[in-house]
């Protein structure tokens, strides 16, 4: 049966169901329907597209009378967007799931969400699916237009115009960009279908500039850095559900375009795409966990997490197109491997740590983390989920994130081969960065978790939170499986990744790793670096059980409840418990002096008064102040000037309508 | 049959550690009292710690969760099962496959990630103040560690430990630069995270500077004596990464037989001894550092790894 068909036609029952649920927002039910009937599609999809890529025959395409009439839409199913597909359509499973439980019921305005969130997920698949550049930026502008509804669905929070506002334009520039490099890409015969262009050539001016503006349409949507600013706003105003599609999904979708236009459309790459691949990412990467220790809000650290896994990805996308630029096909299977093995591990952690915070959010009514605490006795089950989505994106063995980023530091140690001195000095650099963020995203979920559900509540909401309900906690514990499973059977994942590895790098693929023994994963034959993340398991859970056994039956079991110590000074205020800001504070200094020029400053009031004294501290955020404030100064200034062209006189405007038209005449007879 | 030998020599290895880990964290404790000039504790002493906690009962706050009891057990188990990778007195046992250098630190993530948690728990001030600045050293430890790892993999073309050790004593290593920074930015490493002077003070209870001891405040009885004997593994962990990076000689390897592992095993106790008198040497000539020097002492070892990471991706003959 052809797969290509049956996965289009969903979309449009999708869509049909979010027309439905215009109509019907407000009725009794609805949101359950809507939610059901979202869940079995995204469930259909996930299945056939799952089943398209480990069946990996050739790839299907279909062409509809749609679009521009010379054009019509093309549509193309293969390896690459089956996997995403899976990505996006999982998502939406657990999202969906999430939201049929006490979550989604309780939704104050219904018809702000209920019509845009089965149209969001439709438009995901659809731009997988696309095959021309008209139907891809048509699915693409869809994509953005449905979350940002989403986004402002709690319109009346004084935040959310301001992040909706902000994610417009950046979602208005990122389309523009694109627009700009298809009209490169497709060339002056305008061939606007991927077969077309897959099969003319650029200028090497031409596919870099292409390249630059490919990078700033699906950079601003992915979120790198500088063009991250609209993410961390945008993201955590939406309902937690829809956080973790955009989160954790969303950002996939960009990164499939960039993947889709950079090494399938774009043409041979050259060594020095990667380098400036390798920095962004780089940067974004400690970038983004340093904005994310320096967050109060659960879900707006969150959100910048995702910029520095987003940094990760590109990390090993920038060294698969350097190693691609240099013929070095294994090192590009390798890195592209733990490139794609980090997506789809950064799409299960973190729409896990999104539905706990939209779980932690419905129970306490909070995503100020100096307002919360103590939530592992309320929510013990949520707790352990949670626990587990930030190790996991804390990079720990035996969980899945570790073996993504294991996998990206085998592929930097393979880049000395690389000739060229630039790359030689940024691949370490990179690498450096790359351990430096890893371990900064631990202190980071160290923060996350140990503040927000351990400790004593530091609000009566918090001490009163309860456990949520069972949709919800169904969600977040396939997810947390999920994200065990990933990290101790790397090599079935790594397996199923390969046709997509073949697919982008010229039919090089890592060997496979189903047959190797006791499943250890095996990067490359001649390194004989391995990692056994079942074994890990197997020997903590043996080492820990013995322990346990012994230290029962052999020693003393008996436990008794008492006040803490705290070195015989424990005051039962939870105000003098550690919070968030205190947390970071060490590593603020350390870092933020620097990054974000942090001051803290303590203001004494003098001996007899009896003030409180208090302690502010002050950070300033590089990327706005440098790059977005005087871009927007700019653009204030000169739409100031031309706001005075809209009152002129008639004869003004008569007169300005003769020169531009003599200004043209002249230019044509100049180039002609 | 030879495959049951290897198997046993890998059990013989975990004992091996479990069993002399307390008697180096005594060895280093009796050193330092002598250089001075007090008479000190046996060198039995921390086994009789553990023996005594492990039979007291566990008194636990009132806002103690399920994650502080759990804790100590994760926390000895990841240690234990890193301290296993590492190769003692024979190279290429059975599972030293299971996880490379860079899985290794991971590891002692996993455990510093548990520990943060749990010093967190409670909800004290003492607790949070241990797990942030424990972070905030890792935030630095753990990157120096992954660039030596880096310098080392590069020369060896693995990262896997039991083919580093072989390398290592290989002709062809010789002297190098990039070795020396890599030595160097290891023991820097080594002493930031096992709480040592000039980092930290394994000694202290009652100073505002503590980190490690301030995390583990609350616990008592046997989780006390688990935490105790994790923290003494981790020494071991880093003397015997020391040892087996840059001083193998006389590591067997796998097969040769109880006679090669028995030199082996004597190799490598004169080693850790001579390891931990130059730890507790060191420890007693310098003085502990302010918390915010800290980053610049874990800054250099990480400049130290980096730079040796460079010199390599230059030139392989550094």
């Amino acid at each position: 049966m052809p797969l290509l068909p049956v996965l289009l036609s969903l979309p449009v029952v999708l869509l049909a169901v979010g027309v439905f649920a215009v109509a019907a927002a407000r009725q009794p039910g609805c949101s359950r329907l809507v939610y059901g009937l979202t869940l079995a599609i995204a469930m259909t999809a996930l299945g056939l597209a799952l089943a398209q890529l480990l069946a990996a025959p050739a790839p299907a395409t279909l062409t509809l009378p749609l679009g521009l009439p010379w054009l019509g839409a093309h549509f193309r199913l293969d390896a690459l967007s089956a996997f995403f597909l899976i990505v996006v359509n999982l998502g939406g499973v657990v999202a969906s799931l999430f939201a049929l439980g006490h979550y989604g019921q309780h939704e104050p305005e219904p018809e702000r969400v209920l019509p845009f969130y089965p149209a969001f997920l439709a438009s995901m698949n659809l731009v997988l699916l696309a095959d021309d550049a008209f139907t891809f930026l048509f699915a693409w502008e869809f994509m953005s237009l449905s979350s940002w509804a989403l986004v402002m669905a709690h319109h009346r929070e004084s935040a959310t115009a301001r992040a909706g506002y902000l994610y417009l334009v950046m979602a208005c520039f990122g389309t523009l960009a694109l627009l700009l490099a298809f009209g490169l890409l497709a060339g002056p015969s305008g061939g606007y279908d991927f077969a077309t262009i897959r099969a003319g050539a650029l200028t090497p001016e031409l596919a870099a500039l292409a390249l630059v503006l490919v990078l700033l349409g699906t950079g601003s949507k992915a979120g790198l850095v500088p063009l991250h600013v609209w993410l961390p706003l945008a993201h955590p105003a939406a309902p937690s559900h829809v956080s973790a599609l955009m989160s954790g999904v969303m950002t996939k979708v960009a990164v499939y375009g960039f993947i889709r236009i950079t090494f399938d459309l774009l043409g041979e790459p050259v060594w020095w795409w990667g380098g400036l691949v390798l920095a962004l990412g780089g940067i974004s990467a400690v970038l983004g966990v340093l904005y994310a220790l320096m967050q109060q809000d659960l879900k707006r650290l969150l959100a910048y997490s995702t910029v520095e896994n987003i940094g990760i990805i590109f990390i090993g996308l920038g060294l698969a197109l350097a190693f691609q630029g240099n013929q070095m096909e294994a090192g590009a299977a390798l890195a592209l491997t733990a490139a794609l093995l980090h997506a789809f591990n950064h799409s299960l952690f973190k729409s896990l740590l999104f539905l706990g915070a939209g779980a932690v959010l419905t129970a306490t009514g909070e995503r100020n983390m100096e307002r919360l605490g103590g939530l592992i006795r309320g929510m013990p089950w949520t707790a352990l989920a949670f626990l587990i989505g930030a190790a996991a994106i804390a990079a720990l063995p035996p969980l899945n994130g570790f073996v993504s980023e294991w996998l990206t530091f085998q592929a930097i140690l393979v880049s000395p081969e690389l000739p060229q001195w630039l790359l030689k000095f940024l691949v370490p650099a990179v690498g450096a960065l790359l351990a430096l963020s890893a371990a900064l995203a631990a202190a980071c979920f160290v923060k996350a978790f140990g503040i927000t559900f351990l400790g004593r509540p530091r609000s009566p909401a918090a001490a009163q939170a309860r456990e949520t309900d069972c949709y919800a906690l169904t969600a977040l514990f396939a997810l947390a499986a999920l994200c065990l499973l990933a990290g101790i059977l790397p090599g079935l994942v790594v397996d199923g990744l390969a046709p997509v590895v073949g697919l982008l790098n010229g039919d090089a693929r890592l060997i496979a790793q189903h047959d190797q023994p006791w499943l250890t994963l095996v990067p490359l034959v001649e390194v004989k670096s391995t990692y056994n993340g079942l074994l890990v398991l197997l020997f903590m859970a043996l080492s820990g059980t013995v322990a346990v056994f012994l230290i029962h039956r052999l020693a003393s079991n008996a436990v008794r409840r008492g006040p803490a110590w705290d070195c015989g000074f424990a005051d039962a205020n939870p105000a003098f418990q550690y919070t968030a800001s205190s947390f970071s504070q060490p590593i603020r200094r350390v870092f933020g002096s620097v990054v974000f020029q942090a001051r803290e400053q303590i203001f004494m009031p003098p001996p007899g008064d009896s003030r409180p004294a208090r302690l502010e501290v002050k950070w300033r955020d590089p990327v706005w102040e440098r790059v977005y404030a005087p871009l927007a100064a700019a653009v204030t200034a000169v739409s100031g000037r031309c706001n005075s062209l809209q009152y002129l006189t008639i004869r003004r405007y008569l007169r300005l309508v003769f020169g531009v038209l003599v200004l043209l005449l002249l230019g044509i007879v100049l180039w002609r | 049959m030879a495959l049951i030998a290897d198997y046993l020599a890998q059990g013989g290895h975990m004992l091996v550690l479990l069993l002399l880990a307390p008697l180096l964290t005594g060895w280093v404790r009796t050193l330092k009292a002598q250089l001075l000039r007090r008479r000190g504790p046996s060198l039995l002493q921390p086994y009789r710690d553990l023996f005594k906690l492990l039979r007291k009962e566990v008194v636990l706050a009132d806002s103690a969760s399920w994650l502080f009891r759990v804790a100590p057990y994760l926390i000895f188990a990841a240690l234990w099962v890193a301290a296993a990778l590492v190769p003692s007195f024979a190279s290429g046992l059975p599972f030293s496959w299971t996880a490379d250098l860079i899985a290794i630190v991971a590891l002692l993530g996993t455990a510093r990630f548990f520990l943060a948690l749990a010093g967190l728990d409670v909800g004290t001030s003492f607790g949070g103040i241990g797990s942030s600045r424990e972070m905030m050293i890792a935030s630095l430890a753990e990157p120096a560690m992954l660039m030596m790892v880096f310098t080392l993999s590069l020369l060896a073309g693995t990262t896997e430990l039991s083919a580093v050790a072989r390398f290592m004593l290989t002709a062809e290593v010789g002297l190098r630069i990039s070795l020396a920074l890599a030595l160097l930015a290891l023991i820097m490493v080594a002493i930031a995270e096992n709480a040592r002077i000039p980092v930290d003070n394994p000694a202290t209870h009652l100073e505002l500077t503590m980190v490690h001891e301030a995390m583990v405040l609350e616990y008592s009885g046997r989780h006390l004596a688990l935490i105790e004997l994790a923290a003494s593994l981790k020494l071991l962990l880093y003397l015997s990464l020391l040892i087996c990076i840059f001083a193998p000689w006389g590591m067997a390897s796998v097969g040769e037989g109880p006679g090669a592992y028995l030199v082996g095993l004597a190799a490598y106790l004169v080693k850790l001894a001579v390891g931990g008198f130059l730890l507790a040497l060191f420890e007693t000539g310098i003085a502990k550092m302010r918390v915010f020097r800290v980053d610049q002492f874990l800054g250099a070892a990480l400049m130290l790894g980096l730079l040796g990471t460079l010199l390599l991706f230059v030139t392989r003959s550094l």
